[in-house]
């Protein structure tokens, strides 16, 4: 069984919603649309106040290579342009729309046939992909077209499709593998030929056989698509680790993914993909994991973006008395909020609500120098040896021990006996010696 | 509705706890605890339970009144301590003599170094040290295994190991190895038989307390060592040679239990293997040509204090250090 070979832990799955079928849920009366839902530059808003948008409408213009496009994803008027209190506690610009019915641009096919047919070139298919605003919604909400355009010196030679979702609790990838496995498969055809190669991978975690098989079975349509299932292991999922467990080459330190001839794209993306492509429909609906242990009705949302996270929670049976803890995303690398009328994002791929005896961390005692963390590091550092030196300032050690390729999945802080919060120091070391780092090159370069 | 917390990621642990690991280690010690007793009876039983109370007194009282701080004894690890100093002594050794050893090894071992994973040796280690050193006589005085409800009365007589570093062929030749492996012999009461040493090895393995490399590299480095220098007496010789000298001594209560603490053995795959070999190595040296007839404790003790520079060189295998392209 594949896997990737340095480190990893394997966390309680408590996949509470495996199997369960993707509900719509209902429209928000007002939707909240964030101008940076992605990683890079703001979008800018092209809409003002007053103005009149349907379903699909451009709402905002990438602002710059780096960016994406933003449309809206409900039908309504444009009551202001503000800023909102997101899930990080921040507050962000923002469009608000008061919604009005549920009226979509003509140009969107909203049918359910399968278009298999795509006839552009690679060029027009990436065109088409940033102009919908596709971005990585396994969580990352890199720019998908960004990701197909690597630099001139790097050639692709696979496509990996990451359907792994190692997260415990989210099960969104496996809900929309079930349901829509014909256009996953046509979205990574329309991916291949966006980067001219002419194998791809599809990575599932053998806790998903449902899945495995029905991919399997689709795959035999399609030429040149091979499903790997995959030893469960957390954090599979990450680009570098995916790349590694199923191609078997290492991303050198510093280098971009595609260095090795991999791209990576999410299962929801390749969805995303087929939709904009086939569809005309740029991203404005995601699948959202609502789950928890007390959650009454916990399930796999189809949910408009920019609907607040209190709506979805509703939709999952309202938000339950013990609640001590609600996560963006999953348990491991997730963001936890106080906020429930933030909204939600192209990237919100699952609201995680914890229980009060889940939500506190015990106590912190010595480092009993165990190596657990050593051995469970994917990037082979020592997470026991980077928090002591970050927590002292030793900057420069952390820098020799190369604290900057942490990729923050939070295994050492998972299996540490001793409760120490090792990630938080590294994280916050990190962001340090980045920033000694920016500095002197920008010096050198003088 | 209670209060939001708010924290990084991640927001899951994997539940396990120091105390866990600590009482993981004791539960992995109950065989061989059970056989010293059949064997040393009630000495076993009276200097195990004096070196452990002794042990979590002295730390309580440090941490409480020298220290002022919350007393810890709970984790476990003074308990771990104490049964660790018990099983690495003679059964009739006076109990003054081992609450010595349980101050030594909880108050200068453990506390004078900043407590729980601020220790450089061993603690048990160095009790035990500074108890053969201090009282050479009554350290090295083992009483034969009796099954007499009293072993404070056993008689006592030449260990394994003498054989091994006095006797000639014919005295080796004829030593039981089987004998050995139940625990019928002479030595320290927790360290007689093989067989239980090793189901707490394999349980270890199980929970994933510890991994095989300390344990094995140190096994199998004596077994080699000793092999190949023996090997001049011919084939059959050199392997029963070797074999004894695994199964004598404190060599697996020692490569199973005392090198294998997690605060004083390197942290990576890499410096555990150097870590075991070098205890190997040292241990064959101190038995053969030191002026003790056993190393092991020695030879753990160095090796502790090389912990620190061990770790400092030994890096873990990076992602993406050797680039693969294939």
């Amino acid at each position: 069984m594949k896997t990737f070979k340095i480190g990893g832990v394997h966390p309680h799955e408590n996949k509470l919603t495996a199997g369960y079928h993707i509900t719509t849920a209902p429209l928000p009366q007002q939707a909240i649309i964030l101008l940076s839902q992605h990683i890079g530059a703001p979008a800018q808003c092209v809409v003002e106040k007053g103005a009149h948008v349907k379903v699909g409408t451009l709402l905002a213009q990438a602002n710059g290579f780096v960016s994406a496009n933003i449309h809206s994803p409900v039908s309504g008027v444009v009551s202001k342009i503000d800023s909102v209190v997101d899930g990080s506690g921040y507050a962000k610009p923002a469009i608000y729309i008061n919604v009005e019915g549920d009226e979509w641009e003509d140009s969107i096919d909203r049918s359910n046939t399968l278009v298999k047919e795509c006839n552009l070139d690679a060029k027009a298919i990436i065109d088409k992909i940033a102009q919908m605003g596709i971005v990585g919604i396994g969580g990352a909400t890199f720019p998908t077209q960004v990701k197909l355009m690597p630099p001139p010196n790097m050639k692709p030679e696979v496509l990996i499709i990451n359907a792994v979702e190692c997260e415990p609790y989210l099960t969104n990838d496996h809900a929309l593998m079930l349901e829509k496995a014909d256009e996953i498969m046509v979205g990574v055809e329309i991916l291949m030929k966006a980067i001219h190669v002419t194998k791809a991978y599809i990575g599932i975690e053998i806790n998903k056989p449902d899945a495995i098989d029905l991919l399997k079975e689709k795959s035999l349509e399609h030429q040149g698509i091979e499903i790997v299932p995959l030893q469960c292991k957390y954090p599979q999922g990450g680009e570098k680790q995916l790349i590694d467990a199923i191609i078997n080459r290492q991303v050198a330190s510093g280098a971009l993914p595609v260095s090795t001839g991999a791209v990576v794209q999410n299962v929801a993306t390749a969805y995303a993909v087929y939709e904009a492509v086939q569809k005309n429909k740029p991203l404005i609906e995601r699948v959202v994991t609502v789950t928890g242990k007390s959650l009454q009705n916990p399930g796999n949302f189809l949910s408009r973006i920019g609907a607040s996270l209190s709506l979805l929670i509703e939709a999952a049976g309202g938000l339950p008395e013990d609640t001590g803890k609600i996560v963006l995303g999953g348990p491991m690398m997730g963001r936890a909020t106080a906020n429930i009328e933030a909204p939600t994002g192209k990237g919100t791929s699952g609201i995680l609500i914890l229980t009060d005896d889940e939500a506190h961390r015990p106590d912190a005692s010595p480092c009993i120098r165990c190596a657990k963390c050593v051995a469970a590091c994917p990037m082979g550092l020592e997470p026991y040896l980077l928090s002591k030196v970050v927590a002292m300032g030793n900057y420069d050690v952390a820098e020799s021990h190369h604290i900057y390729d942490c990729i923050e999945c939070g295994c050492c802080s998972f299996s540490c006996p001793a409760n120490r919060p090792l990630l938080d120091y590294i994280r916050h070391g990190k962001g340090k010696v980045m920033a000694i780092m920016r500095a002197r090159n920008a010096n050198d370069k003088k | 509705m209670n209060k939001l917390v708010v924290s990084p990621s991640p927001h899951v642990h994997s539940g396990l706890s120091t105390a866990q690991c600590m009482y993981g280690v004791l539960i992995a010690l109950i065989p061989a605890f059970i056989v010293s007793l059949y064997f040393f009876g009630l000495g076993a039983l009276l200097v195990t339970a004096t070196s452990v109370l002794s042990c979590v007194i002295f730390e309580y009282l440090i941490q409480k009144y020298l220290l002022k701080g919350q007393p810890t004894i709970a984790n476990g690890s003074a308990i771990l301590t104490g049964v660790l100093l018990a099983f690495n002594l003679p059964s009739n050794l006076p109990l003054w003599i081992v609450v010595i050893g349980a101050l030594f090894a909880i108050g200068i071992g453990k506390m004078a170094f900043g407590g729980l994973g601020s220790n450089i040796f061993n603690p048990a280690l160095a009790g035990r040290i500074f108890l053969l050193i201090s009282f050479p006589q009554q350290m090295t005085t083992w009483p034969r295994p009796s099954n007499l409800p009293m072993g404070l009365d056993a008689e006592t007589g030449a260990t394994t190991l003498n054989v091994l570093k006095y006797g000639n062929v014919e005295d080796i030749i004829s030593i039981d190895v089987m004998e050995m492996l139940v625990g019928n012999a002479g030595g320290s009461f927790g360290e007689v038989s093989a067989i239980a040493l090793l189901i707490g090895f394999a349980y270890m393995l199980w929970r994933r307390i510890i991994t095989w490399h300390i344990p094995v590299s140190i096994i199998a480095t004596v077994f080699l060592f000793s092999f190949f220098i023996s090997i001049e007496k011919g084939l059959e010789f050199a392997l029963i040679f070797a074999e004894l000298q695994v199964f004598s001594g404190g060599l697996l209560l020692g490569a199973i239990f005392m090198a294998t603490d997690y605060v004083t053995s390197p942290t990576t795959r890499g410096g555990m293997l150097l870590y075991g070999v070098m205890i190997g190595i040292i241990t064959i040296v101190i038995r053969l040509w030191g002026a003790y007839p056993e190393g092991m404790s020695f030879a753990i003790f160095i090796m502790n204090g090389v912990t620190p520079l061990i770790n400092n060189y030994m890096k873990p295998k990076r992602f993406g250090e050797v680039v693969k392209h294939g």
